[in-house]
Order: structure tokens, then sequence, then C-alpha cells
């Protein structure tokens, strides 16, 4: 009777733990400047227009609109989308206040709060050790620290609506170049109505002596968030982007499609590092983000090197694929993934690697972890031309179940053109051990840091892949969105 | 004189009261709605040596599965204390942090959990539940060099993750160097000495040896004599068809090993 009572309380434990209000739920009251609902070629004129853009960006703008008018939102993937209505969202929000700041005193005291809630202070992150911070509060950035050191080596890294008007050339000469305007519906969408993002350059042989990275964050109610990031790595260069995301707590369901753009040249490497954490929606299912994002690096020189390594806890639907397109001989593409998904939350992610030039090499590592009534999929596309001679690939998908209610499922494609390449998949799917909480109780420790640890355990392999900082704040992240849920 | 001597009985009947640290009464458990422990009674004393012993199938691991608290052992009737409390009341984790440790007999493997980080957060969840300040991470290398030492554990098995590779040896070298670290009041070592070469065994077995004290108490389950000669019990219980059917000292061991289990089941007309 006594172990019934011990039961019910761990279940109930259990419950409060998992079902725990979203710990980033907050909006920040900063004043807003919305234009008005609805997409047509006026409104994408109006963008244009108030972002004050040259030409070749209205045109650009415009003939990603047209492509999407074209377009039917792809059903293919494991997912149940809701109708989602487009016309009903408002394209542009940039807080009202655009002002330029020598020191934080003169950031507004709110939005440094808000950075305190999410436990990333400002104060801090300029001290820690090489982080460079761009933050992106809704579409319009608001602060660049660090940019004078990143300056003397010949780095660009800034909004992207300063690197239109401050390096057009730049931005003429690789946007759209690893994910055409008329890729997909979401990527025509964002290439049409995007409103600010992420801007970095690294000149030939520099490597960059920090860690980038940028904190966005969907903050104004009924804003589709269109984030556009563009990363050029010339020859010979080498850094390490950061991309780490929480977001208010919603009841309406908010859109977001992002679009990332990674270029290397010979000899060059990126490292693209995300922590993901939007709004899942409650423990019904109601509300939350539907992330569907587009992400391609493309290895255009010889010998470069693109990563992408994720750790997705949120959202409500997450649709996304960071691909290498892996142009150049001898170059080598990576993915390294960790989603987590609880609740009602879906997630079909994975990745694909298209291997064009000679000894090219890919490795995908994706861990799915699948908690409540959740659904969690892993799609996949290795793809070797003809002329990718002696190219290899390595696949690795392992998926764990923390209950019965929740569902893992793999959807690997494969297609291999050659006989000099060979393709290697594994995949595994396993059950969390009772035995293992069991093991970590007996020793004092309760099931839900048990079941964290565990966790951990599991995506260790990725989340050593991510950067030091970076790491922590992951395991915390998955500790704190997945606790619970083992039946 | 008279009234020295009352305060003297007053006294010792405190001390006994405080000095059980566990009794366990009329105990039944089932696993599946299979019973298997069928009315456990048994007394421990701090201090003590409790060896069990028993054929396949008695209920000797149940028997501490169900004191460490594991879900699937279903208590049907009985009671147990612990330190005079309750044992069955509380979670698994409550009953480790009071004192209680289970040496497992198939240690589970945890990947990519680094034994080190585990074993610091046993210990700082123990410290905390008595009210004491965690660990720093220097005092807590010399705390743990110091009890590797004592069950001549490797050092890189700490680095690796917990259990994953280790031979069978070192799996239950592992535990007693976690037991060691834990400081328990009761140790319940769950065949131990199982799948140990005879060097492991005396490793191990001066690993337990060094723990004991007045203040401790250790319950042994094995099926040979041969861990009893290092490790030597005041008590040993034969354990059969889920009751103790025989209790006497340590020579109870030597006679089971001559005469084998068979004597038990013919005298039990079984």
């Amino acid at each position: 009777m006594e172990r019934k009572v011990a039961m019910e309380e761990q279940n109930k434990l259990l419950n409060d733990v998992t079902q725990a209000d979203y710990k980033y739920g907050f909006v920040t009251d900063i004043e807003t400047d919305i234009i008005e609902k609805g997409l047509n070629e006026d409104i994408i004129r109006l963008i244009s227009k108030k972002k004050g853009e040259p030409e070749f960006m209205l045109n650009f703008r415009l003939e990603a609109f047209k492509k999407w008018e074209k377009m039917e939102m792809p059903d293919w993937a494991y997912l149940k989308i809701p109708p989602i209505d487009l016309q009903s969202i408002s394209y542009y929000a940039a807080p009202k206040k655009q002002p330029k700041y020598e020191s934080l005193d003169e950031v507004d005291p709110e939005l440094l709060d808000t950075f305190n809630k999410l436990g990333i202070p400002v104060e801090e992150q300029k001290h820690l050790a090489g982080v460079a911070v761009d933050v992106v509060m809704d579409s319009v950035s608001v602060k660049t620290t660090f940019k004078e050191t990143l300056a003397e080596k010949g780095i660009i890294f800034c909004s992207f609506s300063e690197a239109v008007k401050e390096h057009p050339e730049l931005v003429k000469k690789y946007l759209g170049k690893a994910v055409p305007v008329s890729d997909n519906y979401f990527a025509a969408l964002n290439s049409a109505v995007f409103s600010d993002g992420s801007f970095c350059y690294i000149p030939k042989g520099v490597r960059c002596p920090m860690e980038l990275s940028t904190y966005f964050r969907i903050n104004a109610a009924n804003t589709g968030q269109f984030e556009r990031t563009l990363i050029v790595a010339d020859d010979d260069s080498y850094v390490s982007y950061l991309e780490g995301c929480t977001a208010p707590m919603r009841d309406e369901n908010q859109l977001h499609a992002a679009v990332v753009e990674i270029i290397t040249m010979d000899r060059a490497e990126v490292k693209y590092s995300t922590v993901q954490n939007w709004y899942p929606g409650n423990k019904e299912g109601v509300g939350g983000i539907y992330n569907f994002v587009t992400k391609r690096g493309v290895c255009r020189g010889v010998s470069s090197k693109i990563s992408w390594t994720q750790v997705e806890t949120g959202s409500a639907i997450t649709w996304k694929y960071p691909s290498c397109i892996l142009l150049g001989d001898n170059s080598v593409g990576e993915f390294n993934s960790v989603a987590l998904t609880n609740n009602f939350q879906q997630a079909d992610t994975g990745s694909k690697m298209i291997h064009i030039g000679k000894n090219t090499k890919s490795t995908i590592i994706s861990k799915g972890i699948s908690a409540g009534r959740s659904d969690n999929s892993y799609r996949g596309l290795v793809k070797v031309m003809p002329g990718a001679k002696n190219s290899r690939n390595f696949s690795q998908c392992d998926s764990l179940l923390l209950n019965d209610t929740c569902g893992a499922h793999t959807f690997p494609y494969i297609d291999v053109r050659n006989k000099s390449s060979v393709v290697e998949h594994e995949a595994t799917t396993s059950k969390i051990g009772e035995d293992q909480i069991f093991y970590c109780n007996q020793r004092g420790i309760d099931t839900e840091t048990a079941i964290g640890m565990i966790v951990n355990g599991y995506a260790k392999e990725v989340l050593n892949k991510l950067p030091m900082e970076f790491a922590v704040e992951a395991q915390k992240l998955l500790q704190l969105s997945l606790e619970g849920s083992v039946g | 004189m008279l009234l020295y001597s009352s305060f003297e009985r007053v006294g010792e009947a405190f001390l006994k009261r405080a000095t059980i640290m566990l009794k366990i009464k009329n105990l039944y458990a089932s696993v599946d709605g299979q019973e298997i422990l069928k009315g456990i009674n048994l007394e421990i004393k701090p201090g003590e040596v409790h060896a069990i012993m028993g054929p396949n199938g008695s209920g000797k691991s149940t028997l501490a599965n169900v004191l460490a608290g594991k879900q699937e052992y279903e208590v049907t009737a009985g009671e147990v204390t612990f330190l005079g409390e309750n044992l069955l009341d509380k979670a698994p984790e409550t009953r480790a942090k009071d004192g209680l440790f289970l040496s497992f007999q198939y240690p589970v493997e945890i990947p990519g959990v680094p034994m080190a980080n585990f074993i610091k957060t046993a210990v700082n969840e123990h410290r905390v539940h008595r009210g004491e300040k965690e660990l720093t991470a220097g005092q807590f290398l010399k705390l743990m060099r110091e009890k590797m030492e004592l069950v001549e554990m490797k050092t890189k098995l700490t680095n690796r993750s917990v259990n994953e590779g280790f031979s069978g040896g070192e799996k239950k070298k592992n535990e007693i160097f976690q037991m060691a670290m834990l400081e328990p009041k009761l140790a319940i070592l769950d065949e131990t000495d199982s799948g140990l070469d005879i060097d492991a065994l005396r490793t191990v077995a001066n690993g337990v040896n060094a723990l004991k004290s007045p203040e401790t108490s250790s319950i042994v389950i094995t099926h040979y004599q041969r861990l009893l000669d290092y490790i030597v019990p005041d008590f040993v219980h034969i354990l059969y068809h889920g009751k103790i059917v025989k209790t006497a000292g340590k020579e109870l061991a030597l006679e089971l090993e001559e005469k084998g289990y068979d004597w038990i089941k013919s005298e039990k007309g079984n």
C-alpha cells in the first residue's frame, strides 16, 4: 500500500515537472511599430521602403513573392499542421526606439530585465570569454558588441539591414545563393518578407577570435518572425557561430520561417550551433511556435567544412533540415542534432547531405528524445552524385522513448550514383531504463535529476560538439524540458 | 545506588531502542502478482554483519530490492523500520540518503554519464540531506582518490561512463567504491562475490571490512561460503521459499557448504 502512495507521489512529481509553466514565458513591454496585417505586393514594397532598401533587395523580395504565390505548403512531413492564415499575420515589427548605445547604461532597462529573466545578462555576456552578442529583439538588431574588435580583423558582423546599407555588394553577391528564392514554400515566404537577421563575413585567412552569437526572440504578439542569416567565410577562414532562442508564452500560434545561408570558400570552416527553446505550447497542445526553417550551407571551395549542431527542445511544430551541399572537392559536411519533444510537440527534422565534389565526406548524428504524447521524426537525405567519386557518408540515428504514448520515426533517403562511394546508416530505438533510474535513486539521486542525467548522457556525443558555454546551457535546457514523462 | 541503577536501566532501554538498525516484521512481497517473500522476520543491530544464504529463487534479491524500494516489488504485508522510522513509506532516494546502500548484483550501465559526475551528484545529495554543505571540487577529488585506493580501483574508471565497458570485477569494485564514498549505515551486498576471481574477491572484501564500524551494519547476500571467509558474519540466515528457515552463527555457512541446500530442502520436507 505504501508503495502505491510512493508511486502516486512520484507520478505527481513527474507531472508537476513535466507540466510546469514555460519558464521563459513573459512578454517585454517595449513600444513596437507594427504594420497592418496581411500579405500582398504592396506590403512587400512597404517593408522594403520602411527599411530603406536598395532596389536589388526589393527585386529579390518581389521575385520571391511571385514564386511563392504559385507554391503550395508542403505536406510530406510527418506532421499534423493546423491551417495557418498567412493573411492574419503582420509582416513587420520593429521596436520604435532604435537607439545606438555607447554603454549598457543607455539601454532600455526593460530590455536588460528581459535578458536577466533569461539568465543571460548582457553585462555578463560582454565579459564572457570572447563572446560577441548581437541581440535581435523582434526583428531589428538593437545592440551589437565587440564590433570594433571584429572590425580590426576585417570581420563584418552586423544586422542584416545594416549589411544591406553598408555592404550591399556582399549581400547582393551571396544572398539566395545557398537557398534560392524558390527553394521551398517557407523559404520563398521568408525571402519575400524577411525583416532582419544577421550578416557575417570572415575575410581571407582570418580566424574569428571569438564565438559569434545571436539571441533571437519573438516578442510582438501576432507577428510572424522571418529572420534571415547569411554567413560567408572566405578562403582559409574560420568562424564559430552560435544561435540561441527562447520566446515569451503565447496562446496563439506563432509562425516562424527563418532562413540561414552559409557559404564557405577554399579551406574555410564554419561551425553553426543552435539551441532552440521556443514556446512549445501548453500541456494540452494549445499554442506554441510553428517553426519552419530552411538552413543550408554550400561548401563551395575545396577542402572547406560546414558543421551544424543543434539542440532543439521548443516549438509546437518543428520542420527543419540543416543541409550541406558539398560542391568543392574534399569538402566536409557535419550534422549533429538532439531533438527533444514532449507533451503534444511534433518534430520532423534531420539533414540533407548532397555530395557533388570528389572525396567529399559527411556525417549525420541524430539523437531524438520523445516524451509525453509527442511525435519525433528523423528525416534525412544522403545523395551522392556521379561525379562525387570516393565520397563517404556515415549516418547514425538514435531514438530514445520516455514512455508508451510518444512516437519516434526514422525516414532515411539514400541515393548513391557512383560505385566508388560508401554510405553507412545506423539506427537504434530504445526506451529509458527503469533500472537506470532506480540505480540513480538508490544512490540518493531523485528521479527528475536521474532522467536529466541519463538523457544528457545519451545526448552527450552531440552536446560535446557545442561550444563550452552553450553546452552548459543546453544541458540545463534538456533537463528542464524533459523531466518526467516516464511510464 | 538505587537511584543510579534505575537511571542506568532507563539509559539501557533507550540505547537498546536506538541501537536497532533494521527491523523486519512479517514481511510479504510479490512481483507481478507472484508472492516471493512470505513472512520475513529479521532484526539487525549496529555493528552486526548478517549473511543471507539460500538456493536460487528463494527470495534473496527480492528482499534486497524491497528494502531499497524498487517499484516492481509490491509489499503486501508486514513492516520494516530503519533507524526507528518506517522504511516502506519512503522514496528509494530518501532511503538511500538515510543511509541504506544496495550493492547491485547486476550494476546497470548509464552511457554518457561520467562515473565521477555521477558519484559527485550522489555524494552531494547525501550531504544536502544531512544539512551539510556540498563538497568543493578539490574536496571531492581528494575524497574520491582516497576511496578509490581502498578498492584498488583504476583512475581511468571514474572518467568513463557509469559501468560502461567495465569488466565484471570492475563493476563490483565500483559498487564498493560508491559505498565507500557514501558511507552508509546499512549496506546490502547482493551477491557481490558473483563473477569475481579470488583476487578481486579479496579486494572487494577488504574494502567492505575497512568500512566496518560499530555504528554500521551489513547484509551479505551470497550463495557461497568463500566470501564469508573474508567478511565474517555474526549471523547466517537461510532463506528458503520466501522465509528465513534457519539462523545460526558463522558455522552454519560451513555446514551449508558441506551439505548443500538439499539438506535444508529435505529438512523442510520439500
